[in-house]
């Protein structure tokens, strides 16, 4: 994990995601997925750059299904921005660092 | 505006790291614009990678990449994972633009590579994410026991079916031809596997389901004849497209968008500015001719800039 992301797991979804009171966006990845290992750097610069406004934490698919069966995934990475408790926002595939800012951009202001 | 360099090569598949292996060996210090998210180009994708010359046992695609981008750092390359925005090749020296920085550099070595095929068929972009996938190795995790289809009849096509055996109950190849274009190891592997199926003269017309993948239309493109293969996931391997927009209105390309070069060399039409890798062959596509044809653009490159000192 990096210096400005962190892992949540199925138990933790609730209180670190759900509940939380900034909006989070939840990066379901695993380690033999080639385009997540792409965009972990990129995610990592926007946690760093952009942390005040938003959480970014990672999910890993294999470890927890529970929360993967929930929301149904199906592609990773697949990038899903939760806002009170609600899915707000959903990307899908590894995407350049500019084109998620833009996607990212009501969040971030 | 930073100092002139010597090479810059843009993109970072096989062939952008031979380059910059190279380059770096020659001592001109190349700096590579491996893309933010395309870093490792296309072989990010996949998994084993068996037919890379000096890994009998076969190497995770990844992981080679890793292993190139290793190998060009140790020599001196600087990598920085940004994407190029805007190029002027015809400046002197060329100018190279990416969102956070302007490069100028005498010599420009591209290596962008190709980006996947869409099908263009109805629901497939509405469905992506929902069943829709064109990374096996990502998603076939998420079909276990599932009946899924696979669209196309090349190397990646098959390899991508006969991976995704793993998980899925079973795979149908859906080819619009009524044979394959992979490699003869590939058919067979694929054709011995009691989970692979195939629908042979097939075209895929439309992509169905509500909130997620139900089925594929398809069409007999010999009868004209509909039907519906029941599925819940549909992976895309119908091929690539030379990522060349860059570079639309400066270089020359052929109809399909691949670059042109005076072959048997690397040169473009612009003196100083050289092409290799997939965004130029339409032939082989192989990550060891793309390897190949990386290191010839940076001897190109590494002779033109030393006519020009002259």
């Amino acid at each position: 994990m990096g210096e400005s992301t962190r892992a949540v797991t199925d138990s933790t979804f609730e209180s670190e995601v759900l509940k939380s009171a900034k909006p989070v966006l939840v990066d379901y990845w695993a380690e033999w997925c080639g385009p997540c290992r792409q965009v972990a750097p990129v995610l990592e610069e926007i946690a760093s750059e952009h942390g005040s406004k938003i959480d970014i934490v990672k999910l890993n698919v294999d470890e927890n299904p529970e929360v993967v069966r929930t929301y149904g995934i199906l592609n990773i990475p697949t990038l899903t921005v939760f806002k009170d408790g609600q899915v707000v926002k959903e990307i899908v595939g590894a995407k350049p660092k500019s084109a998620l800012l833009r996607e990212l951009e009501e969040f971030l202001v | 505006m930073t100092d002139v360099r010597d090479v810059i090569v843009i993109g970072s598949g096989p062939a952008g790291y031979s380059a910059a292996i190279y380059a770096a060996r020659a001592k001109l210090k190349p700096l590579v614009l491996e893309g933010s998210v395309t870093a490792g180009g296309a072989l990010m994708n996949t998994t084993d990678v068996e037919n890379y010359p000096g890994f009998p046992d076969g190497i995770l695609g990844p992981d080679l990449m890793d292993s190139m981008r290793k190998q060009a750092e140790r020599f001196g390359a600087e990598l920085v994972a940004d994407d190029v925005t805007e190029v002027d090749l015809q400046a002197t020296p060329k100018i190279v633009k990416t969102a956070s920085d302007d490069y100028q550099s005498r010599a420009i070595i591209i290596a962008t590579g190709s980006s996947y095929r869409e099908l263009g068929v109805p629901g497939e972009k509405r469905l992506g994410g929902h069943g829709v996938s064109w990374c096996a190795t990502c998603d076939g995790f998420f079909f276990r026991e599932q009946d899924i289809a696979v669209i196309g009849g090349g190397d990646s096509a098959i390899e991508e079916a006969t991976f995704l055996t793993r998980f899925a109950r079973s795979v149908t190849i859906v080819h619009r031809r009524d044979s394959l274009r992979a490699s003869k190891i590939m058919q067979d592997r694929a054709m011995s596997n009691p989970k692979v199926r195939f629908a042979w003269n097939m075209q895929v017309t439309e992509m169905i389901g509500e909130d997620r993948v139900t089925g594929v239309r398809l069409r007999d493109v010999k009868t004209g004849a509909e039907s519906i293969l029941p599925v819940t996931g549909v992976f895309v391997a119908i091929g690539h497209d030379p990522r060349s927009g860059l570079f639309k209105g400066r270089l020359a390309t052929d109809d399909d968008g691949y670059l042109l070069v005076e072959q048997p060399s690397t040169r473009t039409a612009i003196p100083g500015v050289f092409a290799s890798g997939d965004v130029v062959d339409r032939h082989y596509r192989q990550a060891v001719t793309a390897a190949g044809t990386g290191c010839a653009a940076a001897l190109d490159a590494e002779r033109w800039l030393a006519d020009e000192a002259e």
